[in-house]
């Protein structure tokens, strides 16, 4: 897939509670393909202490209105910079990069066959934890498209954190956890009762990699096909500087070109 | 429009604007930005005899204006390189100049050998300085000694241009670089990183699995210029500098401490074109001073 190097005009940028926020960007001509799971590396200015560009994915992409959008947790110099910037200012990106998740039509797909549930429809659980949801919204939204059904599984430690409820069930059933019981159950995300109630057929998950290494070894316990989102540390984004590694059963591969999204049983995790 | 044309060795160059290894792959990363034919050339990723995983994550810590690495010459060899990048590479229209490591002697002249019969592949840069892996690299290029041997190793079974890579961790950078120009180097190029280290606070940990890191980016700017100025004085080769480069500016400042040609490296990651606009930006400057060649101001610096 073709990557592009361009200023993008943002259109909005919406503070969420507690420490977040939306920002919405329109390039100069429409926006080429993306696909879910694929993110952008955005160059941060008048920030000393931030050197490199920030890696944000893809959280929605409205063809509708020719924008993206980006939901950023303000986390260090680079983010809280971002958080600045206002309708009218440019941001210079690199993308998409990475390579997406599986959707059922691509080609490309690790292999799975999707088992049909019986109205025939494949039921896909998205489970996202904290800012991990991000990339999620894009994907529910594409696999909705296809004829899959997603359920959202959404976790943060309190209620503030989870963020964009109303738009996640546009595109599906959508349950909770939060730490602290302040919204839906109490607990993590693998403890949710919808984890026993229901029997999906493809697992999809983003998020801090304790979850996601609880929610793969659900996934492997119930012969569940299961990727990841991986977030290690990067700088080019593009497969040149071999930085943000990740140790697979094919040694240590590129998270930027080769994931972010990897099959759990690629990797070499304990489960 | 001045004559930007420069010669390293036998190799000629269009321009004096190379692509540092480690920060470029193997160029085609980068086709989707910019246009590979009007770069001098490119240096390629460091290539070993044999395949190398590199060390563990974390790997990369950002510092202020710059960041550490310790990759640790992850690569799939020599082999590897010459039947499967070898062939998408050779039609660039660049020169293609591959970093070439090891660990002891024999694997240095090995690979050098094997870069030696590949026709589109001109000049190899030797390696004596990477200060992330355990056996060889930066061993070989901090004392005299070891550099002046894996030189002569190497030039005795190399025949094109041999580029040998400067370590900044040493006393002084000078009396190595004069070592390898009586072994047979063409030029030499320098700086590879500065060794470094990142402490998380919160952790009490090292954020490097290796603890130390290469440090690069515009924090070593200053130490690559007073080391190019430094060797420019002490060497009759031609210097390829490096260190921070940036921008046009950055690039000028080196060619007037003594570079002939710059490497552009760490800036890559933040803006994929940088080096087209860096060869741009020497020509306009060039123009506006008046300048019929870039040869003219290779050591140009006016000390008064």
């Amino acid at each position: 897939m073709k990557k592009y190097l361009a200023d993008w005009t943002v259109k909005e940028n919406i503070p969420l509670r507690p420490n977040y926020c939306l920002i919405k960007l329109s390039p100069d001509g429409e926006i080429p393909e993306m696909m879910p799971g694929q993110f952008v590396q955005i160059k941060i200015d008048n920030s000393p202490s931030t050197f490199l560009r920030r890696p944000i994915s893809i959280h929605f992409v409205d063809r509708r209105e020719n924008e993206i959008w980006l939901l950023v947790q303000l986390l260090g110099e680079g983010t809280r910079q971002l958080a600045q910037i206002k309708p009218g200012d440019q941001l210079n990106l690199l993308y998409p990069l990475g390579n997406g998740f599986s959707l059922p039509e691509n080609k490309n797909a690790l292999g799975f066959s999707v088992a049909k549930s019986p109205e025939n429809k494949p039921e896909r659980l998205l489970i996202g934890g904290g800012v991990g949801i991000a990339p999620l919204l894009f994907l529910g939204f594409e696999l909705s498209l296809s004829g899959c059904k997603p359920t959202f599984l959404l976790g943060a430690k309190r209620k503030d954190d989870l963020l964009q409820m109303a738009e996640f069930e546009k595109y599906g059933k959508v349950f909770t956890t939060t730490e602290d019981g302040s919204y839906g159950e109490k607990g993590f995300v693998t403890q949710h009762s919808i984890l026993k109630s229901t029997r999906y057929d493809f697992i999809y998950t983003c998020g801090p990699k304790p979850m996601m290494q609880a929610v793969a070894e659900y996934a492997y316990k119930n012969a569940i096909p299961c990727e990841v989102s991986l977030e290690n540390t990067m700088a080019c984004g593009i497969g040149a500087c071999l930085c943000c590694v990740e140790k697979t059963k094919k040694g240590n591969i590129c998270v930027c070109t080769e994931g972010p999204v990897f099959n759990s049983n690629q990797l070499t995790w304990l489960i | 429009m001045a004559d930007l044309n420069i010669n390293i060795g036998k190799l000629s160059l269009r321009n004096p604007v190379l692509t540092a290894s480690g920060t470029f792959g193997y160029g085609l990363e980068y086709a989707d930005f910019i246009d590979l034919s009007k770069l001098g050339g490119m240096v390629v990723k460091g290539t070993t005899l044999h395949p190398r995983e590199g060390n563990d994550y974390p790997r990369m810590a950002e510092t202020p204006s710059g960041m550490l690495n310790a990759v640790g010459l992850q690569n799939k060899g020599a082999e590897w390189f010459t039947n499967v990048i070898y062939p998408t590479v050779k039609d660039l229209n660049t020169n293609i100049i591959v970093n070439v490591s090891g660990s002891t002697i024999e694997d240095y002249a090995a690979c050098a050998e094997q870069m030696d019969t590949l026709n589109k592949v001109p000049a190899i840069e030797l390696n004596i300085s990477c200060p992330n892996v355990k056996q060889g690299g930066m061993a070989f290029g901090t004392n005299c000694k070891s550099a002046a041997e894996v030189v002569k190793a190497v030039r005795k079974i190399y025949h094109k241009t041999l580029i040998v890579k400067l370590s900044p961790n040493v006393t002084d950078i000078t009396e190595i670089a004069r070592t390898v120009e009586a072994e047979g180097a063409d030029a030499v190029s320098l700086i590879n990183t500065l060794l470094g280290m990142a402490i998380d606070a919160e952790k009490r940990k090292p954020v490097l699995s290796t603890l130390t890191g290469g440090l690069s980016g515009p924090c070593i700017k200053p130490v690559a210029l007073r080391m190019v100025y430094q060797t420019y004085r002490a060497v009759k080769i031609p210097i390829i500098g490096m260190g921070g480069i940036c921008n046009w500016k950055d690039a000028i400042e080196f060619i007037l401490a003594g570079a002939t040609a710059v490497q552009i490296g760490t800036y890559n990651f933040i803006d994929p074109a940088v080096s087209i606009k860096v060869v741009d930006g020497i020509n306009a400057y060039l123009d506006r001073h008046g300048f019929q060649s870039v040869k003219e101001l290779v050591g140009g610096l006016e000390c008064g």
